[in-house]
């Protein structure tokens, strides 16, 4: 293992410690919602192949009306699959949770943010895609799913004059 | 653009002047025994009379290029859709015919393929630090207080420039006086190099500007974004532009921590501000490319020009594009490899340009006295290696030339000495546009450091499956032909040997290759297939370097015949496409 990996690595935990420790605060503000925080992972929803099915899983449904109080920010070409930087932002009322997905990826959901009451609808995330794919971006509002979506392509790189 | 019956009068007068048509007999260079049709370079060629009251001096993309060189235009340089017929995508005559150039001007040499190996004969090399050193001492006398520009692409490219590892180059910008640069090839350098290198750059009062360069993570800037300069009472600002996908084209693991992209929004608020703080003129300094350029030129509010390189593609004369203010932005690019000076005369008055004046000034090293202090320092700086880069390895019966959209003939050595250095059924090689033309004659090992230097040249020799193959050419047809030139990646496409395929450039992603075959045979895309290619992006390689590659193929062959370069076949282009000429 080179110094770089191992810097990467430390990195890694330390996010990881981090961001455990925040949880509780962000219950305790109303950030996270918590019954939801702790309960459960949503591994089934991440891990699975089929996107109806993870969509199911996580939101109940995977059906969404297209929407431009969403906006999801994502490169139109990606310095680098493995960490795209994608946010999404929303002016929806009542937003239980954020949704990112790529259609393209083996396993196409790249995360669910479930979101407490007093949370502003703002995520940032790094995900990580095989190929030139939609990046769609779904909020949750008042139980109903609304969404955005955007091409990032994902290149073999090189070749520049 | 459309020239108005102005432009075209005073663009008839540059070409007529260049022509010689004034038949003064005196001349500079160009006489020779002989009945060539081109045209002697007259006296009062580089004779640009003062106008206007901003004065900016332009070059880009030197690519190490300290001495001079020949360097041939491209004959395919394809515009589709709505980019057909328009420039910079004109090749040959539909080029001096879109300009009103003379045919056998010395313009027609320098912006065209036409005739290259006689017209480079006659009129010989071009470019050259110590030639463009004296170009810009004329125009500046003329122009106390004009700004020098440079696009970047000018630390990398040569030997001296890669074994200094950029330092050469950056002598080289600090003796001519350069006021501002962006970067691109510089970052191959590292991050680390690259700051040291600013930091010198900048005790000698040479900025390095590039908005769009921020952390990965905190999107803080990492380099100024512009700077305000003042001539003749007019506050100009120069806002630098980076080349914006330099992590996806050269290896991002050079400098991990820095993000690229457009970053129109955050360029915006860089205009934004340098009008606030009184800048009249505003000139967007960049490396995007020239169809980029006109792509940001309609979507940016108060730029007044943009100074632009990237593409390696001379204009003899500015584009103007109207931005969303309808207000007309000015785009140039200054072509490549030292052979150009680009002089732009503003007009300012009550805060407005009111006029323009241009000349794209060719750098004929035969008709410009080598500045001494210039030449004595690329001297300095061939001194260590010159021994090395005049080993004669080989020798050619045609010109060897990279630039066009497909193959080249300096390419077809490269891809064969690949195929046989490395001992694949494929060879891929980037369609780089840089590395100067060699005419018939001797070969040195100079010429293939030309053609391939980098801090990444390792050869590499993989199996790809016959699906991965055509995904990457794929890939590289979709950056440079696709139809939005804010996807322009840059460069053409990748060369080939061992392959045969036929391209439909106007279609899309996944649709543009078809027939392919390797080997003769139609391909396989379950197939494992031997490749061999050379500065890969991703990781660093441990293969034999390039140039070693192609200069032992040269020295083993001794004698190497010119041949045409392949051509894939092409679909969806007419034969009277502007930018094709075959």
């Amino acid at each position: 293992m080179n110094p770089q990996q191992v810097d990467t690595q430390r990195r890694k935990v330390l996010s990881g410690a981090l961001a455990l420790g925040g949880i509780s605060t962000a219950i305790g503000l109303g950030i996270l919602a918590p019954s939801r925080a702790l309960a459960k992972w949503q591994e089934q929803a991440i891990m699975t192949t089929s996107l109806e099915e993870g969509l199911s899983q996580a939101l109940g449904g995977s059906s969404y009306q297209e929407s431009d109080k969403v906006q999801l920010d994502a490169p139109e070409v990606a310095e680098n699959g493995e960490t795209v930087p994608v946010s999404v932002e929303t002016s929806l009322p009542n937003v239980e949770s954020i949704t990112l997905y790529v259609t393209e990826n083996n396993a196409p959901i790249s995360a669910v943010f479930e979101l407490g009451s007093r949370a502003r609808p703002s995520i940032s995330q790094r995900i990580q895609m095989a190929d030139t794919s939609e990046v769609v971006a779904l909020v949750k509002s008042d139980g109903k799913l609304y969404g955005t979506s955007r091409q990032v392509q994902v290149t073999v790189g090189g070749c520049g004059g | 653009m459309r020239l108005s019956r102005r432009d075209f009068l005073e663009l008839m007068l540059a070409a007529g002047a260049a022509g010689g048509l004034g038949g003064s007999g005196k001349t500079l260079a160009g006489s020779r025994s002989g009945s060539s049709d081109w045209r002697e370079i007259p006296q009062d060629f580089y004779d640009v009379p003062r106008k206007g009251n901003v004065h900016l001096l332009h070059f880009c993309d030197l690519h190490g290029q300290l001495k001079p060189v020949h360097f041939r235009e491209p004959s395919v340089n394809l515009g589709l859709h709505d980019f057909r017929g328009e420039p910079p995508l004109l090749v040959g005559k539909a080029l001096l015919r879109h300009y009103g150039l003379d045919r056998f001007s010395p313009e027609a040499h320098a912006f065209t393929h036409l005739d290259f190996r006689e017209a480079a004969e006659y009129y010989g090399r071009v470019g050259g630090a110590a030639h463009l050193a004296t170009a810009v001492k004329r125009a500046r006398a003329e122009r106390p207080g004009a700004l020098l520009l440079d696009s970047g692409d000018t630390w990398h490219g040569s030997g001296p420039a890669l074994w200094t590892e950029g330092q050469a180059m950056a002598d080289f910008q600090k003796q001519l006086g350069v006021d501002a640069c962006t970067g691109h090839w510089e970052f191959i350098y590292g991050d680390e190099r690259v700051q040291e290198l600013v930091k010198d750059l900048e005790g000698a009062g040479t900025r390095f500007l590039a908005q769009n360069v921020v952390d990965r993570d905190w999107l803080d800037p990492i380099f100024d974004a512009y700077t305000l300069h003042e001539q003749n009472g007019v506050p100009v600002a120069v806002v630098g532009q980076a080349f914006p996908f330099t992590p996806i084209a050269n290896p991002g693991y050079m400098f991990p921590q820095w993000s690229m992209g457009h970053r129109l929004e955050r360029l915006q608020e860089q205009i934004d501000k340098a009008r606030g703080e009184g800048a009249q003129v505003v000139v967007l300094l960049s490396h995007a490319g020239m169809l980029t350029d006109m792509a940001y030129a309609r979507q940016l509010r108060g730029v007044d020009a943009i100074l632009g390189g990237h593409t390696h593609d001379p204009v003899p004369y500015p584009e103007r594009v109207t931005d969303p203010d309808g207000e007309p932005t000015l785009v140039v690019n200054s072509g490549s490899s030292g052979k150009f000076l680009s002089v732009l005369d503003l007009e300012v008055r009550d805060g407005k340009i009111r006029d323009f004046h241009y000349r794209n000034l060719p750098i004929f090293a035969n008709a410009l006295e080598p500045d001494p202090d210039m030449r004595s320092l690329v001297d300095q700086a061939y001194a260590p290696y010159q021994e090395r880069l005049s080993e004669v390895v080989g020798e050619v019966d045609g010109v060897l030339y990279r630039r066009g959209n497909f193959n080249g003939t300096f390419d077809e050595v490269l891809a064969r000495a690949l195929i046989e250095g490395r001992d694949a059924e494929v060879a891929f090689t980037p369609g780089f546009r840089w590395g100067p033309s060699v005419l018939p004659g001797k070969v040195t090992f100079e010429d293939c450091m030309n053609q391939t230097c980098s801090t990444y040249s390792e050869t590499t020799r993989q199996e790809m499956t016959g699906e991965q193959i055509k995904h990457i050419l794929e890939d590289v047809a979709n950056s440079i032909f696709n139809p939005d030139p804010m996807l322009h990646r840059g460069g053409d496409m990748v060369r080939t040997a061992g392959l045969r395929y036929a391209i439909d450039p106007t279609r899309q992603m996944g649709e543009r290759i078809s027939d392919l075959e390797i080997g003769g045979e139609p391909m396989d895309p379950k197939r494992k297939y031997v490749v061999a290619s050379w500065a890969d992006v991703n990781e660093p390689q441990d293969g034999p370097q390039a140039w070693d590659v192609l200069a032992d193929y040269f020295r083993e062959h001794q004698a190497i015949r010119v041949e045409q370069p392949y051509i894939p076949k092409l679909k969806g282009v007419s034969d009277d496409n502007p930018g094709l000429a075959v």
